[in-house]
């Protein structure tokens, strides 16, 4: 994975000092709280419900066990002794004082890690696949684009205030599990006829309050172009955003009102004037990135070695999580383990200080010390020997994070909600906690198949509800908590929005409509069909009926 | 009209702080200083603007409050969490 | 109010002329798009130097056939987060070729200065009041930058392609 270099050691040294010095003159009054608050969120520090949030970068997702355990240490000595992964495959922290913020950063920063643009209307941490260089199903390998954008990205002095927040997503592989089409900007990468990689480029996706489906503006845009690309959306971006309403400034906006076709034009003709200048990607300085990205000294081994067998025949256990929670890795002989951070009655995404140090340490032991965090609140170990797997296994059991529900009905994402968040109008963990503990039968899971509950606690869909199989939104009637159903929704390959199925439900009455969701799948699939698979034969019609039929 | 407390984070920390019977800030609702009317109120965001300026606390509002024999009892869901914490957290478990 | 230009400073020689004010003799103004428009000839032909001072919705575009006629462009933000400006400045610099004065004026706040500067400001318009010395140091905040633009600060890729020659 990447690994600072001097400069970029030095760039978020100066970053902790600036901030530092920010707090310092919040803190003895120099700045009041109109003028320190979109500073504070440059750098990812809200101020709650309950305290200060503070949201730590995790560039593209990759973590070192090194950072990890860092991470741990923030939980345990400034926080209260856990944090929370985010849709942008970040960790947040509920806890932290604001006293504390620069000591936080400055011990961050010992591990390379930072809190820049997590937060305000500037390009926010580009997330990507999370099985980026290891997925079977990889074109190519797109983490050191990730990496040039992130340092293209970072305190761009053109683009730190545009209209509204900015997000790039990135993946390499054929299956979408980046949500590309959900997201400001989303690349995937393809080859040319002659092989040579770059980029399909998708813009104006977005959830929050008015969802829309990215579009594609170029269907191949060659690899040392990205730069002078995106500089150029960003560019029109800036210039045209609407800025005289918060809720129409996101660039989906933009693109909606001009079409696609006029919007790509702008871009193109940007894009003549930057394109074959200095922001072009010399080979060299590509070549240079992605050695940090050379594959780990993999072992040559046997891709089905009959330990595995054996194994997943004498423990039921460890067979239903190599089935859930495993996933097929390019090298012969190795895997991709998942772990879920969705325990029966957990609080989705959390990990504790404990568990962070345990994921550490295996992925010292068995995954050439690499984690990864996904979009949809879970860590992943990239680089397991599948002779490991039984002891990796156990290792996560014994911590609490070997649920084997990867993509099941109890694997949701779900915002932090009223319990943390000062924008949201209901709770929403509660919620996933009940959904969790009413399907805990993981044979009931799995005869359900995949099925991906989202949730958000208000409109601006941090929870991505919109793009869930089922999506729950919470809607606050004469002060008490509803929830509104979609059904149908995709960030996958074929995105799509859910459409709302009816009036929303109680707090008391959710967990009931989930239930019969549920059951009017399983009566009315087809032989192998998931649930989103039927709802698209079917529709809406025999969900709203039953749903709606006792009222 | 409800009895109103003011509420706020606390500058340095960003605890939920409610202003006292004593004029200074607590993390306690017990113990608030209540307006029975309009005057009373404004009386107490003048107070409330104050520790403000002098960088206590940020963004103060006024909340409703019900006078129980049990004790004071905000009437809102957000505000019930905000004095006493998230209703699931992961290091309550 | 203070000025700041070329990282220290000065007095102010220009007037920030409004729309209804009498043009002054023998002073430099400062006049909106819209005076441009109406007075060109007059503003043309008076013998001193002229400033243009564009709203944040009025892009330079609209003045690149003019831009000989100016020595000084005043970009405004009319709130800190309108980043409109930083764009408008780096095409003024990068695409027109516009070398005079590039003065960022309204709501100028010193944790962006060093931005500003990079787009190819090179003089601010302070608040009153504003602590001078304080706002020069946050020039210096950083000495590493990732992006090649208009200032000549060596971008990071550059430096490392240096390291790399001279390594090998």
């Amino acid at each position: 994975m990447y690994r600072y270099d001097e400069f970029d050691e030095a760039l978020v040294r100066e970053r902790v000092a600036q901030f530092s010095d920010q707090v310092q003159r919040r803190l003895n009054g120099e700045l009041n709280e109109d003028e320190f608050k979109p500073l504070r969120l440059m750098n990812g520090l809200y101020l709650q419900l309950h305290a200060y949030m503070f949201r730590i970068a995790i560039p593209y997702g990759t973590l070192s066990s090194v950072q990890l355990r860092k991470l741990a240490h923030v939980a345990r000595t400034y926080d209260k002794g856990y944090g929370h992964i985010t849709t942008r495959q970040n960790m947040q922290f509920n806890w932290p004082r604001l006293e504390d913020a620069p000591a936080i950063l400055s011990d961050l920063a010992d591990a390379q890690l930072h809190a820049i643009q997590t937060s305000g209307n500037c390009i926010r941490n580009t997330t990507a696949d999370q099985y980026a260089g290891v997925a079977a199903d990889e074109i190519a390998d797109p983490r050191h684009y990730c990496e040039i954008i992130r340092q293209w990205s970072t305190l761009h002095p053109e683009f730190s205030f545009l209209p509204r927040k900015f997000k790039i997503a990135v993946t390499g592989a054929e299956e979408d599990r980046a949500a590309l089409r959900t997201h400001d900007i989303g690349l995937r990468m393809r080859r040319d006829a002659d092989g040579n990689p770059g980029f399909e480029v998708m813009v104006g996706g977005g959830l929050g309050r008015t969802p829309v489906v990215g579009v594609t503006i170029r269907e191949f845009l060659p690899e040392e172009h990205l730069l002078s690309y995106l500089e150029s959306t960003l560019r029109v971006y800036n210039q045209l955003g609407r800025r005289d309403n918060i809720h129409k400034a996101r660039i989906k906006i933009l693109v909606q009102s001009v079409g696609r076709d006029a919007f790509a034009r702008m871009v193109e003709e940007e894009w003549a004037q930057l394109r074959d200048g200095y922001l072009t990607l010399p080979q060299e300085e590509l070549d240079t990135i992605a050695r940090y990205f050379a594959p780990p000294p993999y072992e040559t081994l046997e891709d089905s070695p009959p330990e595995l067998e054996l194994w997943q025949s004498t423990s039921p256990g460890f067979a239903a999580w190599m089935n859930e929670n495993v996933a097929a890795h390019k090298q012969a002989g190795y895997a991709i383990v998942n772990i879920s951070l969705k325990p029966e009655g957990g609080v989705p995404g959390d990990i504790t200080a404990e568990q962070m140090d345990v994921v550490a340490d295996l992925a010292e032991r068995y995954s050439f010390s690499e984690i990864r965090a996904t979009h949809e609140q879970n860590l992943v170990l990239p680089y397991v020997r599948k002779l490991d797997l039984m002891a990796v296994w156990q290792g996560l059991q014994q911590a609490g994070l070997a649920t084997a529900n990867i993509g099941l009905i109890s694997d949701m994402i779900c915002c932090p909600g009223l319990d943390y968040c000062n924008l949201a109008n209901t709770r929403s963990i509660p919620v996933a906690q009940e959904i969790s503990e009413r399907f805990a039968d993981l044979s009931k899971q799995r005869d359900i198949g995949p099925l991906k509950i989202k949730m958000s606690g208000c409109i601006n869909a941090c929870g991505h509800h919109h793009v869930g199989h089922i999506g729950i939104l919470g809607v606050d009637k004469k002060g008490q908590e509803y929830y509104q159903i979609t059904l149908g929704g995709s960030a996958e390959n074929e995105t799509t929005l859910g459409n709302i199925v009816g009036p929303a439900f109680s707090a008391a009455e959710i967990g009931d409509a989930m239930e019969t969701i549920v059951d009017t799948y399983l009566t009315i699939r087809e032989e192998g069909e998931s649930f989103l698979e039927t709802y698209r034969r079917v529709g809406q019609q025999p969900f709203k009926e039953t749903l709606y039929a006792a009222h | 009209m409800y009895l109103k407390a003011i509420t706020a984070n606390r500058l340095r920390d960003g605890r939920v702080v409610y202003l006292s019977e004593a004029g200074n800030w607590s993390q306690s609702l017990e113990g608030s200083r209540l307006a029975r009317d309009e005057e009373e109120l404004q009386s107490l965001l003048d107070q409330a603007e104050v520790s403000v300026l002098r960088n206590e606390v940020v963004a103060p509002y006024a909340i409703d409050v019900l006078e129980l024999d049990s004790g004071y009892l905000t009437t809102r869901c957000r505000e019930e969490i905000r004095s006493t914490g998230p209703s699931r957290r992961t290091d309550a478990a | 109010m203070p000025l700041i230009k070329n990282g220290q400073q000065v007095a102010d020689p220009w007037l920030a002329l409004g729309d209804e004010e009498t043009l002054p003799e023998d002073v430099p103004v400062i006049v909106s798009l819209e005076r441009w428009q109406q007075e060109k000839d007059v503003l043309q032909t008076r013998g001193m130097e002229l400033g243009l001072r564009l709203r944040s919705d009025q892009s330079p575009q609209q003045v690149a056939e003019d831009l000989q006629f100016f020595s000084l462009i005043a970009l405004e933000f009319p709130k800190f987060t309108d980043g409109r400006a930083y764009s408008y400045a780096r095409l003024l610099r990068e695409r027109h070729g516009f070398s005079g004065e590039l003065r960022a004026v309204g709501n100028v706040l010193r944790d962006q200065l060093l931005f500003m500067q990079r787009c190819g400001f090179d003089a601010f318009e302070l608040p009153e009041n504003a602590p001078v010395e304080a706002w020069l140091r946050a020039l210096e905040d950083f000495s590493v930058w990732y992006q090649p633009v208009t200032d000549n600060r060596a971008p990071v890729s550059s430096l490392r392609r240096r390291l790399r020659v001279a390594a090998q």
